[in-house]
């Protein structure tokens, strides 16, 4: 039953077919059984998961059936940067290995209220830098199609969980295709919405102005039924936005009839995996079937959007990562003579090598005699990619393009090089840096790894992106794939 | 070679919020250490700020009151540096673009008004507090241990232009900067308890030039007297070492108030770069019209406002009218007594002299002092009636703020009450006569102004009391017959 | 724009990064290598373009001045490397 979505085991509890403990168990057992070969989780949350499912069973018996929350009693996976008051969350990094937060990130606290069974903290790579989870400061995660090769990143315990089955969903967290790109890889949907939608509270965060939560799951509705949860004003974020928020289920239209759809020039040319492609263009082609209306587009500053986001991201992210001092939380080195020893060593020790890498770049970018040219030059240039985006959507409904260049590739493939492993985000990067929402679905495999088609809607126009989505989905299967383990 | 000052001072002070910058925690002092402290002013990984209107709202006070142009918008950034006592790593400060710019303050320095520039006006958060260990500095200690109760404290900073000449004018606008954001209700203004901090930065030039010299910042001082103090040590540094062919480097220097010296950081200074970058967890803040004059219009009668009133409306001199404007207490103390004795000039000068003198002899404020505009009143009223004589009622006014009781009760206590009967005083008049011939001989022989003389024996006879226009009549009544 | 081994250096100790030696040379292949290919931002004409901090433009969010008493006081304690008398202790402060 692990295998099963949301909205079917939501139809199974509430019938009583099954209860949550069941369900929560089957889950367990299969992290028990697969999580040798996938290592999808930095921390499993055996005996709380069940002391929840408990209280979600007996939530579902007392409650009438119209007022059970859609997610009461369905395992779910929250990737390690979002704070659980009491339960370990080591982002993980060596820096918060033993790190316990004294307070619930504004999701954690909607998944909880809206009865959703916890079962651990997902692995990524350390602080959400990187493509390929292969940067986690603990231990890496496989992707379920094929264990050679990453589940990609940052948030691939998230997708490698959902793809396993060994959640029924996951939460992720999207900086430049963090959420998307491991959707890709592991052959499951996963969801950025627009920036401000979900509240940042509790985030530990890699880029402030680029990150945003979202779902990762096994198909759009239940995407949509996570949004719901997920999204919403939070006093407690100054960036997140006070605007109503529709109910995501009722964007699930299958018709996408004259649906004006724009697919970017520039993410279909060079540098993209030929079979890769050729997917994109089935899923083009089946979607004009469907009538949509396909139209080329041009983003001429995309060719510019990974330098600007390997500016703007490590910038902040170098100021975002100074609190991790040893001074009030988590590692301290031994060696700490005196202050600046403790500094530099505990930092040192703490972090690994990409994390420095962009603590260095990004402070570099912002010191004195750079500024100007690097981090003021790269904000500028955010604005021409805004503009891009501005033009194209006063013409398409949503824009279209692969999720990645490439399937997902093999362990060490890209380690060496890390400027290659930053220009294979080129597809998922610029949606960050304008702010606006964007799906990635199966649509595909290659070489028995999947590919994901990326959809890219207005800024909070998750509705039509969803639309689009559900519609693709519905009328092909790739969603319905299983990776055999 | 002749020597010119040239100061400019940074001020931080403490806004009077109730709970603190960017988070609820309460900003009142003297808690337990760690105890007025959440995630957020700690820095957890994933918190996040949100500002405080009040906060705002205090520092467009702030700047309305000091003449500022509020900006259409301003940003917060993020300043790095790493310390123990600034939990993230960064302070949020106004860098780029502040909240407000281009105003100025008047001060009075030796009966002239002087108009020292406000250069900008922008929020910030405060640091913890770190004490240290095994030794009374920084340097030497064996550890230290962070406080965060003070961490994210709403501070403003409020930088001067190089405006002001010496020593003594920076106490001066130090003291009236900080009467200012009492009267307006900003901040306690206490710089021995922190809420109003200051450093300032020095140099010294030939007198003409229009070249600034190489400054110096300096820290640390706890008091008014102590800026003073500091800035006189250091002008006086920089001139000897200048008349020396020497020259000064540009440096941070400590204020040791024990031995009124200043010293530079031992060792090499490392060059700061803060790598400020716009804070992107926050938006900018944008007062729109609306916003600032609600607030305007709450801050009522500036003091500059009121000081010109005063001019206009009770004549009086434009000195008065800043003196007494200077503390809203007295201000308001002197406009209570004006409605009950429309005698503004009379008033004003017992609030500047007498008064204002045994205040400060002692360290008081108008409030804590014992005394009403009431009792100055009648005070002023019994001379007028000839009751006392005018300088009978400096000792009663003594009397009556040392004692708190009435002025009545006082005057009649030591039978002070002027002698104005004819009676009486013709009787010692006449003894004051038989006691002096030589100077009656004198006056008789013409010499008429020695009748002051006179005047003043009889009153050293009667102690002060003896009416003096009376004791004159009487005087001249008996010697001309 | 190639940049230094003194460089690496001075942006590590501005970030408080203790790094090895074979860090330090890789950093300034690496980081060269990267700013290498930031350089081709020079190329865009942004004279007339104003930056964007935030991608979603908002302004004056702000909270009432309201005292929100913390709960977990103890628990942010909890986490400290080092505790003495209720406050963080840390190593001797030398410049
Ligand atoms: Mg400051
Ligand atoms: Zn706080």
């Amino acid at each position: 039953m692990n295998k099963k979505t949301a909205h079917e085991l939501n139809n199974l509890l509430v019938n009583k077919k099954i209860s949550s403990v069941e369900l929560t168990k089957a889950v367990l057992d299969r992290i028990d059984k697969t999580e040798g070969k996938v290592q999808a989780y930095v921390t499993v949350t055996r005996e709380d998961a069940l002391k929840q499912a408990k209280a979600a069973d007996s939530r579902i018996s007392e409650l009438p059936d119209t007022r059970i929350p859609l997610l009461t009693g369905i395992p779910i996976a929250i990737k390690d940067n979002m704070c659980t008051k009491g339960v370990l969350t080591t982002c993980s990094s060596k820096i918060l290995a033993n790190y316990i937060p004294p307070y619930n990130a504004t999701v954690v606290e909607k998944i909880k209220a809206a009865g959703a069974v916890i079962v651990g903290k997902a692995n990524m790579d350390e602080f959400a830098m990187g493509s390929s989870t292969e940067n986690s400061g603990l231990h890496p995660t496989y992707n379920p199609w094929d264990l050679e090769r990453v589940p990609g990143g940052s948030s691939g315990g998230s997708a490698a969980a959902v793809a396993a089955n060994e959640c029924i969903l996951a939460t992720g967290s999207d900086t430049g295709g963090s959420i998307r790109q491991p959707a890709s890889f592991c052959g499951v949907v996963g969801f950025k919405p627009t920036y401000g939608r979900v509240s940042r509270y509790g985030l530990i965060a890699f880029a402030s102005s680029l990150d945003q939560i979202g779902p990762l799951t096994k198909d759009v509705t239940d995407t949509a039924i996570l949004m719901n949860v997920l999204v919403g004003y939070d006093p407690k974020d100054s960036t997140s936005v006070n605007q109503p928020v529709p109910d995501y289920q009722k964007a699930l239209i299958d018709n996408v009839k004259n649906l004006k759809i724009g697919y970017i020039k520039e993410l279909l040319g060079q540098g993209i995996d030929q079979e890769v492609k050729a997917s994109i263009e089935q899923a083009m082609k089946k979607l004009e079937e469907l009538g949509a209306k396909l139209i080329e587009v041009s983003m001429p500053s995309f060719e510019h959007a990974v330098a600007t986001y390997y500016l703007i991201a490590p910038a902040e992210a170098s100021s975002n990562l100074a609190r991790y001092d040893g001074v009030k939380f988590g590692h301290r080195s031994k060696e700490a003579k005196d202050l600046l020893t403790m500094y530099y060593n505990t930092r040192r020790e703490g972090f690994g090598a990409e994390v420095k890498r962009r603590i260095m770049l990004g402070t570099y970018a912002l010191s004195a005699g750079y500024y100007d040219a690097y981090y003021l030059k790269a904000l500028k240039v955010r604005t021409l990619i805004k503009q891009d985006f501005d033009r194209a959507f006063m013409k398409y409904d949503v824009l279209l393009s692969p999720t990645a260049p490439s399937i997902a590739f093999k362990f060490g493939e890209k380690t060496a090089d890390p400027l290659a492993m930053y220009i294979s985000d080129i597809a998922t990067i610029p949606i960050n840096l304008a702010g606006l929402p964007a799906i990635s679905l199966p649509c595909g495999f290659s070489k028995k790894a999947p590919i994901g088609l990326q959809i890219i809607g207005r800024a909070f126009d998750e509705e039509t992106v969803l639309r689009a989505a559900f519609t693709y989905e519905q009328n092909t299967d790739w969603h319905k794939q299983i990776p055999e383990l | 070679m002749s020597y010119e000052t040239v100061i400019g001072l940074e001020t931080h002070a403490q806004l009077a919020t109730e709970s603190k910058m960017f988070c609820g925690c309460p900003t009142k002092f003297g808690a337990k250490p760690n105890t007025n402290i959440c995630p957020v002013c700690t820095g957890q990984p994933g918190v996040l700020p949100v500002t405080n209107k009040k906060a705002i709202e205090l520092a467009i006070k702030t700047a309305i009151a000091l003449n500022c142009k509020i900006e259409p918008q301003s940003v917060f950034a993020r300043k790095n540096y790493f310390y123990p006592d600034l939990p993230k790593g960064y302070q949020v400060s106004q860098y780029e673009l502040p909240l407000a710019t281009n105003g100025h303050l008047e001060i009075e320095v030796g009966g002239n008004i002087r108009k020292i520039g406000i250069i900008r006006v922008h929020l910030e958060e405060d640091a913890g507090k770190s004490i240290h260990q095994g030794a009374g500095r920084i340097l030497g200690s064996a550890s230290s241990l962070i406080d965060y109760n003070r961490t994210g404290t709403p501070l403003i900073e409020i930088v001067s232009e190089p405006d002001i000449r010496s020593p003594k004018e920076a106490a001066v606008f130090m003291q009236a900067l900080a009467n200012l954001l009492q009267y307006i209700g900003v901040c306690d203004a206490k710089m021995e308890e922190g809420s109003l901090r200051c450093d300032a930065n020095l140099s010294v030039r030939e007198r003409g030039s229009s070249e600034f010299g190489v400054r110096t910042e300096l820290k640390n001082m706890n008091s008014f007297k102590a800026v003073e103090k500091a800035l006189l040590f250091e002008e006086k540094r920089h001139t000897e070492v200048l008349a020396d062919g020497g020259k000064i480097s540009q440096e941070t220097r400590f204020f040791d108030d024990t031995t009124n010296t200043t010293h530079g950081m031992r060792g090499k200074e490392e060059a700061h770069d803060y790598r400020y970058f716009p804070e992107p967890d926050l938006v900018p803040v944008a007062p729109d019209k609306k916003w600032v004059e609600a607030i305007r219009s709450a801050l009522g009668e500036l003091p500059e406002e009121r000081k010109n009133r005063f001019i206009a409306n009770h004549r009086l001199s434009s000195n008065d009218a800043f003196l007494l404007i200077s503390q809203r207490a007295t201000a308001d103390f002197f406009e209570e007594c004006v409605i009950l004795l429309n005698k503004p000039k009379i008033i004003a000068n017992w609030i500047l002299g007498d008064l204002q003198a045994y205040l400060n002899a002692r360290n008081l404020t108008i409030k804590q002092a014992n005394f009403s505009p009431v009792q100055l009143v009648e005070l002023i009223q019994l001379i007028d009636k000839g009751t006392i004589s005018g300088k009978i009622a400096k000792t009663v006014l003594i009397k009556v703020l040392e004692t708190g009781n009435s002025v009545k009760d006082v005057i009649a206590e030591s039978g002070m009450t002027q002698m104005s009967d004819e009676g009486t005083l013709v009787k010692i008049v006449q003894s004051v006569l038989a006691a002096n011939p030589k100077q009656v001989e004198q006056y008789k022989a013409g010499k008429t102004t020695i009748i002051a003389f006179l005047v003043g024996q009889v009153m050293k006879e009667t102690k002060g009391r003896a009416n003096p226009g009376l004791a004159n009549k009487i005087l001249k009544q008996e010697l001309d017959t | 724009m190639a940049i230094t081994k003194k460089d690496v250096e001075h942006v590590a100790k501005l970030a408080r990064l203790g790094l090895s030696e074979e860090e330090i040379e890789l950093f300034t292949r690496q980081l060269s290598a990267i700013l290498d290919f930031a350089g081709s931002l020079q190329k865009l004409d942004t004279k007339n373009i104003l930056p964007t901090s935030h991608a979603i433009p908002m302004k004056n969010v702000l909270r009432e001045d309201k005292v929100v008493t913390c709960q977990n006081t103890e628990d942010i304690l909890a986490n400290a490397p080092a505790e003495e008398d209720h406050m963080f202790r840390v190593p001797r402060i030398i410049e």
